[in-house]
């Protein structure tokens, strides 16, 4: 039984599967088959698989694509827009499927245009993955020599156009309206929502937007089904996923694991556990706008609502490791800053909440806070939660902090005290700098 | 120490630039067919705009006003919607930059790993803050979002190239090979 759908392509060294090697391990079956088959079975089978958005929101992804309006009525036009914008801090899965194994992806999406009746397609890259973005054009264009991508394929009547979008930057175009403005040629800035993207998107047509590693779930979901695709989890989620580990561990990595690996199984198995001397203090289990878990969450299997309920987000499923030696305050101070910078500025709480969380947090790493500082972050947590701001980087952004409050709670109040970092870590409090 | 917001530096920039195409108004022919090229994947004009300005920084380095007014000219997009699309994205200069540009992650992996060690190393060599040019023209220095090589960290990208795992010791010898380059070349 095939148990790495993710990876089987993907080896040692860093090349690209090309069309031929990628088709003779059984590469554009499920496309094949998709093809021959009712888009609407198409879609009934992958809700039924129970595919969870991989991106980080964890909604099923064939119930996200029967919202797009069906039938003779409806639009014309289309779009699926594949999400390759990762940025969030601590994510290194996307790079990976991308650069390595290509024709998974465009695979995915041919299927999923199919499903929902779309001819032209777009994957929105961040402009800093190069190699990324040409191994992407090449295994286009191999896909249109072959005939599956390109106009007639497979003799019918569905003919598809992928194209590669290369951004410039900024985190906030990886969500997903940001992400339509942005591929329209704008300033990328949320939009409301209601209506959705898949109703109106780009161009304020149907759209679906998916993560890469969700598309890349596709192809062998159709191909080889949904009893299979379900027994690779071990628990409630269904399928398998890339879980990584980055931090002072022995071994940082991504490997495929079905759904349902316990944490504690990812960082002391996969990444070879702590350095040396060194003691994990908490974790990110899914990039930087995640709640911190501690250590008691270990044994938590990573699943989406099981990592819900202990008071976080799976996210990404990239896990960052925080050990006892590296600062708490000084990390969280990072992601603030990087949050406050990659703010688009749209929405107040957003725009001026986080350089004020940004400043609040400088003044307690450096030693100059106070205990009504520790009151004040709290209460500026709760002004950039979810209903305040268009989109969810505020919200995100508050994640990390509120969680760090909690957790780490002493070494915050140890930072007041003492007046200075207990850590003695390099200085922290680097001004944002502007883009030229 | 020079700010790249320091008018004297971007008159040595321009100067140092005007042996190649930087700052000439109009489009080169291998520009506009590029753009062309691009043109194709859209039924709209507008999206076009970021990816012109996307192409011909890679051919001047840097985006002048005069430079968005031939895009604007070329593309028929009004200056002011080309101009709020440049000034938004990150990637996209608006002050001319050195030819080599350090994009150091400074992101949450990175700086458990000691990325903040790293940056002091290239500011005291390099003697430039985040958002600097060294005199030499030929380094600039900007924090950049996670880059998504985070079980590499600490990591940089260095123009198109990855650089990973890094310590004192290579970033050292990185510049040094880009500074050996740069003297070979002014000196052929």
């Amino acid at each position: 039984m095939l148990t790495n759908p993710l990876t089987k392509n993907i080896g040692q060294d860093n090349v690209a599967a090309d069309i031929n090697r990628y088709m003779d391990n059984d590469g554009y079956r499920g496309w094949r088959k998709a093809h021959s088959m009712a888009p609407d079975d198409i879609i009934e089978l992958v809700k039924d698989g129970g595919l969870r958005g991989r991106g980080g929101a964890g909604f099923n992804t064939g119930l996200k694509w029967s919202f797009v309006p069906r039938g003779e009525d409806s639009p014309k036009q289309k779009y699926v827009i594949c999400n390759a914008d990762e940025m969030e801090p601590g994510a290194f899965k996307d790079r990976l499927l991308m650069e390595r194994d290509p024709h998974l992806l465009i695979e995915g999406m041919a299927i999923t245009a199919y499903a929902i009746g779309a001819s032209q397609a777009y994957i929105f890259i961040r402009g800093e993955y190069h190699l990324a973005a040409s191994r992407l054009e090449q295994a286009i264009v191999e896909a249109k020599q072959q005939k599956m991508l390109g106009t007639n394929i497979f003799d019918s009547s569905f003919s598809l156009d992928i194209y590669v979008h290369r951004s410039a930057g900024n985190y906030i175009c990886g969500e997903e309206t940001a992400l339509l403005n942005a591929l329209e040629g704008k300033r990328a800035i949320p939009r409301a929502k209601p209506p959705f993207p898949q109703v109106s998107g780009l161009w304020g047509k149907p759209t679906v937007v998916n993560n890469v590693e969700t598309l890349c779930n596709i192809p062998h979901l159709v191909n080889l089904g949904v009893e299979w695709y379900k027994n690779l989890g071990l628990g409630e989620d269904a399928g398998s996923k890339i879980f990584g580990v980055s931090g002072k561990v022995k071994n940082p990595g991504a490997w495929e694991l079905p759904m349902g690996t316990p944490i504690r199984e990812i960082i002391e198995k996969h990444a070879g556990g702590m350095k040396d001397g060194l003691q994990l203090k908490g974790l990110l289990p899914g990039g930087g706008s995640t709640d911190f878990l501690s250590t008691d969450h270990l044994d938590l299997p990573m699943d989406y609502d099981v990592i819900g309920k202990a008071g976080s987000r799976m996210g990404t499923g990239t896990i960052t490791v925080l050990d006892d030696k590296t600062c708490p305050v000084g990390l969280v101070l990072n992601l603030t800053q990087f949050f406050a910078r990659e703010s688009c500025g749209w929405c107040t709480p957003c725009r001026d909440g986080l350089p004020w969380a940004v400043k609040i947090l400088e003044r307690i790493e450096s030693g100059n806070g106070s205990t009504e500082d520790l009151e004040l972050l709290k209460e500026q947590c709760e002004r950039i939660a979810p209903g305040h701001t268009f989109c969810a980087l505020a919200p995100g952004a508050a994640e990390p902090i509120q969680s760090a409050l909690v957790l780490f709670e002493q070494d915050f109040i140890n930072h007041v005290t003492m007046g200075a970092c207990p850590y003695h870590s390099i200085s922290t409090t680097t001004p944002l700098t502007k883009h030229p | 120490m020079s700010s790249l917001l320091e008018p004297e530096l971007i008159e040595v920039m321009e100067h140092s630039n005007s042996d190649s195409e930087d700052n000439q108004a109009a489009l080169s022919a291998q520009e506009k067919e590029e753009i062309d090229q691009e043109a194709t994947h859209y039924q709209q004009r507008f999206p076009v705009g970021l990816e012109a300005l996307r192409i011909v920084q890679k051919h001047r380095g840097w985006i002048s006003d005069e430079t968005i007014q031939a895009i604007s000219d070329y593309l028929d997009i009004p200056v002011a919607e080309l101009e709020s699309v440049a000034t938004y994205f990150q990637l996209i200069f608006r002050q001319p930059v050195g030819k080599e540009v350090i994009y150091l992650c400074k992101s949450s992996s990175c700086w458990i790993m000691g990325c903040d060690h790293l940056q002091k190393t290239i500011s005291d060599r390099l003697m430039i803050k985040p958002g600097e040019t060294s005199e030499d023209g030929i380094f600039t220095l900007l924090e950049t979002p996670c880059l998504g090589d985070c079980d590499k960290a600490p990591v940089l990208m260095l123009g198109e190239e990855m650089h990973r795992n890094l310590d004192e010791n290579s970033i050292n010898a990185l510049i040094d090979k880009k500074k050996k380059y740069y003297a070979d070349k002014s000196s052929d």
